[in-house]
């Protein structure tokens, strides 16, 4: 085991992948950075410090870095992809998926059905999203919700740079497009990860990172610690939850979450995008339909409200789930009868 | 002219499969047995093959809506071609993508699409492939006069030029975009050529009517393209789309004779014949006996795609995934 931060594990697993298979391939905006600057090449190495030394380990054939072309990067994704590459292309922001969702809705996913099964797209697409800078409402969102609906995408949120490192590798050698969704305010957070070059994490496993017989509380990405927070403060009264990280959203571990709430009966679920058509949303219908007789309150979803998220350090702290309201809801399902 | 009479026999039967092809789904789908929104290529065969017949199985090219002629061109099956655009389990996609999705990756077609524009980022990822393999091999976009108002061909054009890929934009100006004019929708010199240009790419022009032309043309173009480091390049050609944006268009924009005009003065397929049978290159016998071939060769298509098994409902959950 090895401590790193969440960014360092994104750069290592791309340059242990780089490195041991020539066909994987990174792109984006300033990946490298300072390119036709006097500054020179890798002057900034990527703004979240995700690709720092990939372009002086690897050169510019497999480090490329683009213009802000956000459609381009994500069709040139594609067409690598349909070409025998592994591209690794990022979006700076996730909100950035607005100008170039054609390439990832319309293309990306639905090759394989289209063409008959005919075809794998080993793409992963990394981006940057969520709420904590004061980033306003264009660089800010969580947009899982989005993309987990789309047929065809896998999506992933890993909340520690073990989950990085495994899923990361997984996403990566994974021969369908994936979606890889790093939370900005977790860039800087260290852990113990593993230094195995195969570790990988399979996909649609979460993770029982508490345990207890009362409530079960699903999260994922940067919430899934507030989550953690409120369990730990809750056991010292002899409250017991269950805190499931989901590690990936498409697809679903409903085994887990369900064998869960058919033991606590009480379930919670904590999702940083707004709240209506929401991952929140269905996981509660899922939660409904499936475990009904063992429920003892109503399925809840804690979101953000239906706004977009709003820029002073007041609003944005009042726009996201807080620990207090996710105790206050724990509360809240406990005290149902 | 320096093809061989097995080569100029090739791309007269290439041409003539795509129009016949078409001809005979223009009757199908009247009949109301072929469903869906289907886009004819018709007119327009000679730029298909003028550029396919350069090409290997190595080099890929993505298309457009208006695709069965870059498919057919590129090697795609016309069985398979047909039952897939009847929507049978054995046609090419498995009855799953239709007339708009055909796809055959092995022999380097990287999908008809249904969104304009959208085809010339994906041809860039495909040029930066044969760049970093540095065999030589190109990526082509089939644009028209719509797609090269759309963003995402500005994007493409930049940024083929900024990675030097080896990807060719293939601008096909058949001068209307859906049921808009050129004149109208194309806002600077009415030159799509000359947009690519100003992009920094070194681009040709030539006449999407005349099979030789487009053939001579690529031939530079490719020469170019092919050399390791040269980077991207564009080329317009003119033609002429003989039947409406889609089938059951009413086409009420066209003018008065237009398309009677456009079939006797500016059919590749005419122009063709005249030229080879003047040069004396080729006899009306050649011809006539490709074009009885053909046809049988439709007609047995046809009566394949009939016979073709159905899709069943367990299909619908089958190829979203390779694992989940």
């Amino acid at each position: 085991m090895a401590k790193m931060m969440y960014r360092e594990a994104v750069v290592s697993t791309i340059a242990e992948e780089m490195a041991r298979d020539e066909n994987v391939v990174c792109l984006g905006e300033d990946i490298v950075g300072g390119m036709g600057t006097p500054g020179g090449p890798e002057a900034i190495g990527g703004i979240w410090s995700t690709s720092t030394g990939l372009f002086g380990k690897f050169g510019a054939d497999r480090v490329i870095d683009t213009p802000i072309s956000e459609s381009a990067i994500m069709g040139a994704a594609a067409g690598l992809a349909l070409s025998g590459k592994r591209p690794i292309a990022e979006l700076m922001f996730a909100d950035f998926i607005g100008v170039s969702l054609d390439q990832i809705w319309n293309q990306l996913a639905k090759f394989r059905y289209m063409f008959g099964g005919k075809t794998k797209c080993p793409a992963v697409i990394r981006m940057a999203y969520g709420a904590g800078y004061n980033a306003a409402a264009q660089h800010s969102q969580a947009v899982h919700q989005i993309l987990t609906g789309m047929p065809g995408l896998k999506v992933v949120m890993p909340s520690t740079p073990d989950d990085v490192k495994g899923l990361l590798r997984t996403a990566i050698r994974d021969d369908d497009p994936v979606i890889f969704l790093e939370h900005k305010a977790l860039y800087g957070m260290k852990g113990e990860v593993s230094d195995d070059p195969d570790y990988m994490i399979p996909f649609g496993h979460a993770r029982l990172t508490r345990a207890g017989q009362d409530v079960t509380i699903v999260s994922t990405g940067l919430l899934l610690g507030f989550c953690e927070a409120v369990a730990d403060k809750l056991a010292a009264e002899g409250i017991g939850c269950d805190v499931i990280d989901l590690r990936t959203t498409s697809p679903l571990d409903e085994e887990t979450i369900l064998d869960s709430v058919e033991v606590t009966g009480r379930f919670i679920v904590v999702d940083e995008a707004p709240p209506r058509c929401s991952l929140g949303a269905d996981i509660c219908a899922l939660v409904a339909e499936k475990a009904f007789a063992s429920l003892k309150a109503p399925p809840l979803s804690i979101n953000p409200p239906h706004t977009p998220v709003p820029f002073a350090r007041e609003l944005e702290t009042a726009y996201l789930p807080s620990v207090d309201k996710i105790e206050a809801a724990v509360r809240k399902v406990l005290s149902y009868r | 002219m320096q093809l061989s009479r097995d080569a100029l026999l090739r791309a007269y039967r290439q041409m003539k499969v795509i129009r016949e092809f078409e001809e005979r789904l223009h009757v199908d789908i009247q009949t109301g047995e072929i469903a869906g929104f289907t886009h004819l290529y018709c007119g327009q065969e000679a730029v298909a093959v003028g550029v396919c017949e350069h090409l290997s199985v190595e080099d890929k090219i993505v298309s457009t809506h208006r695709g069965h002629g870059h498919c057919l061109a590129k090697g795609c099956d016309v069985n398979g071609m047909m039952k897939e655009i009847w929507g049978s389990r054995e046609g090419l996609c498995k009855g799953k993508g239709g007339s708009m999705h055909i796809a055959d990756i092995d022999k380097g077609m990287l999908g008809a699409n249904g969104i304009v524009g959208a085809g010339s980022p994906i041809a860039v990822g495909a040029g930066i492939a044969c760049k970093i393999d540095g065999k030589g091999h190109v990526a082509i976009t089939f644009s028209g006069d719509g797609a090269c108002n759309q963003g995402t061909t500005f994007e493409a054009m930049n940024m083929a030029v900024v990675t030097k890929a080896a990807t060719i934009f293939v601008f096909e100006n058949n001068h209307y975009s859906e049921h808009t004019g050129f004149e109208y929708a194309v806002g600077t010199n009415k030159d799509i050529a000359s947009r690519a240009e100003a992009f920094g790419m070194k681009v040709w022009r030539g006449d999407g009517t005349d099979f030789f032309s487009v053939f001579e043309t690529m031939r530079e173009v490719l020469e170019y393209v092919r050399v390791p480091g040269n980077g991207p390049a564009a080329v317009e050609f003119d033609t002429e789309r003989f039947f409406g944006h889609f089938e059951g268009d009413p086409q009420r924009y066209r003018g008065p004779g237009e398309l009677d005009r456009i079939r006797e003065m500016r059919d590749c397929l005419k122009n063709f014949r005249k030229s080879v049978t003047d040069a004396k290159l080729l006899t009306h016998e050649d011809l006539d006996a490709l074009d009885a071939e053909v046809l049988e060769a439709i007609e047995e298509s046809v009566r394949q795609a009939k016979a073709a098994d159905r899709p069943t409902a367990e299909d619908v959950l089958t190829d979203v995934y390779i694992s989940y």
